[in-house]
């Protein structure tokens, strides 16, 4: 195989898996729902400035 | 206090950047010494010139400032804004200017004897002169002046560096100078928005190093423990601008003697990178950097915070994933590889996703405060920018579809298009947060005039409905006649047809222009009637400002 090819083999597996995985991970982070009351709290920094 | 009685001395950025400044000033004597070319030599000895007048203000700047500048005064943050007011009266001043070129180059369109049949002036030396001053030179210093604003409120911390922020935001406007004129006397490497030459360039990167690092080091010593959404948008922009510009203008000079260079791509791998750098330009430069901008200034206008907090860290992910994949829709029906086409257009539909996320995000924010609609047009201005931002985030990725695309591309619908986004989201994003920055900045209780930023809204929306609706038609209508064949085959219209049959819209989108420079105008007015006449806000506001060095 070509460089080329291997290349982009890589890409289009390794590569679609490791960011659809990343993506996920964080949309379980963002709404898994021990973490609500601290995404809430950062919601109003701008509220609270001095 | 014991700091008084600091010795006051040359601290070691003070020293090392006038040492730095006296070593370019050499370098750029040493360079125009051997230049052959005019406009080159010109640009050389703005940079000798500016590195003398840097090492001055660092030398002035010593004697007028305190031996020891605290982080905190009365254990309140001592924010550091002298920078961003700067920032912000620049931004005003490019903008005008901005407009204004867009204004004189739509004129020539529809007029071309207004080209004077001068070289300097004419439609290809100003029309990037017209990008670059409205995207680099009024978005770039929107983008400075918040960020630097944002970031110190939302980590409740002095920006980070004394002489730092003022390098990044005077070199920056001294890189849009040479930039600029450098356009007018024809020095460009024909780059679609990266148009500057290598030393341009160069230095830019220079400047964008410093701006990260001040951007990192604020956020290093922040005091709040959350990291601002915000502020995740600001890093995103200001990190993959660096990614794109080193990537975009990877150019080998001819000599340090020329301003001339070669892009070390070539063909179709040049083409995919400018275009990669291109609509990341869009993505990350027009849209994130001014996300950041809805995220901050949305809440604290209509006293609320953000709708969905979870749904702002998915859209800042989900748009980060997918922008920088779009770039080659720019290139359909080229000599691009088929699946690079697709892939291009594929990811640009699924930016529809995040882009109205973010969009809904920024409207539902309002939900239960609609009322200040009605009586605030600072909020309306910047609602209404979410509005647009939510139109044209639905057009893209429409004329991405290669069917679509074959209608519209090359066609005066990519302007319509580009306009809406433009005008509509990130000028109309800028003008709130600008119409929120200087009453806060110079410690103004209000503006000087809510009717005039009622006149400012009503004249610009007028200009940008006369100008994307006179596009659309003026595009639909051009791509329409390109393709169309007679029944013997052969091409109906020539070329020249279809420009003549453009010319009322030309005249009218001229109109749409006319209306949004005045609204500009009108804009500056407020302005500087509130800093000049403006009522002060409470007293106990005052020390936290540190008088403007």
């Amino acid at each position: 195989m070509s460089t080329y090819t291997t290349l982009a083999s890589f890409a289009q597996t390794v590569g679609l898996l490791y960011f659809v995985g990343m993506f996920l991970a964080i949309a379980v982070y963002a709404f898994w729902p021990r973490n609500k009351s601290r995404f809430d709290e950062a919601a109003q920094i701008p509220l609270r400035e001095e | 206090m014991a700091q008084s009685q600091v010795q006051k001395t040359l601290s070691v950025p003070e020293i090392g950047a006038s040492l730095a400044f006296v070593g370019t000033a050499l370098l750029c004597l040493f360079i125009a010494s051997g230049s052959v070319d005019p406009a080159y030599s010109f640009h050389i000895y703005i940079f000798a010139a500016a590195s003398v007048a840097a090492i001055f203000a660092i030398g002035n700047r010593y004697f007028a400032r305190p031996a020891v500048i605290p982080q905190e005064i009365d254990g309140k943050p001592n924010y550091n804004m002298a920078p961003v007011q700067f920032a912000v009266a620049a931004a005003v001043f490019w903008g005008i200017a901005g407009f204004t070129v867009g204004l004189i180059i739509a004129c020539q369109l529809a007029w071309p004897a207004l080209n004077f049949d001068l070289p300097w002036i004419n439609f290809g030396r100003l029309r990037p002169l017209h990008t670059s001053a409205v995207i680099f030179a009024f978005g770039g210093n929107v983008l400075f002046a918040t960020s630097f604003y944002v970031v110190q409120k939302t980590c409740r911390a002095r920006l980070a560096g004394e002489l730092a922020p003022w390098f990044v935001i005077l070199g920056y406007n001294l890189f849009i100078v040479i930039a600029g004129t450098g356009y007018l006397l024809g020095i460009t490497q024909g780059k679609e928005y990266a148009e500057p030459e290598w030393y341009a360039d160069l230095f830019l990167t220079v400047v964008w190093v410093v701006y990260l690092l001040v951007f990192l080091a604020t956020l290093w010593k922040r005091k709040e423990p959350h990291i601002f959404v915000a502020n995740w948008f600001y890093l995103a922009f200001i990190v993959t601008i660096a990614v794109l510009h080193l990537g975009n203008n990877a150019a080998i000079p001819v000599s340090i003697y020329s301003p001339k260079s070669y892009i070390v791509w070539s063909g179709v791998q040049d083409a995919m990178f400018q275009w990669w750098y291109g609509h990341n330009a869009v993505g990350f430069f027009l849209t994130a950097g001014f996300l950041a901008i809805m995220y901050y200034f949305v809440p604290k206008r209509a006293e609320r915070p953000i709708y969905s907090y979870r749904l702002s860290i998915v859209h800042f992910w989900a748009l980060i994933f997918l922008y920088i994949w779009a770039g080659p829709h720019h290139l359909h029906y080229t000599a691009l590889p088929d699946w690079a086409q697709t892939l291009g257009m594929t990811f640009s539909v699924m930016l529809w996703m995040p882009s109205w996320g973010g969009m809904i995000n920024g409207l539902m924010t309002l939900s239960g405060a609609w009322d200040k609609l009605r009586t605030d047009p600072v909020l309306r201005m910047m609602v209404v920018s979410l509005a647009f931002y939510g139109m044209s985030t639905f057009e893209g990725p429409l004329m991405s579809i290669k069917a679509v695309n074959s209608l519209s591309h090359y066609t005066d619908w990519t302007i319509g298009h580009v306009h809406s986004g433009a005008l509509g989201w990130v000028a109309y994003i800028s003008f709130g947060a600008i119409y929120c920055l200087v009453p806060w900045l110079w410690n103004k209780k209000q503006l000087y005039s809510n009717r005039l930023v009622e006149w400012h809204f009503w004249v610009s929306t007028l200009g940008i409905v006369f100008y994307i609706s006179a596009m659309w038609v003026a595009g639909i209508m051009q791509g329409l006649m390109w393709r169309a064949y007679t029944a013997l085959g052969f091409l109906e219209y020539s070329f020249i047809e279809t420009v003549d049959a453009m010319h009322p819209y030309y005249v009218i989108r001229a109109l749409g222009g006319a209306l949004f420079v005045i609204g500009s105008l009108i804009m500056a007015y407020n302005l500087i009637m509130t800093v000049r006449t403006g009522e002060a806000a409470e007293p106990e506001a005052t020390p936290a400002l540190v008088p403007a060095e």
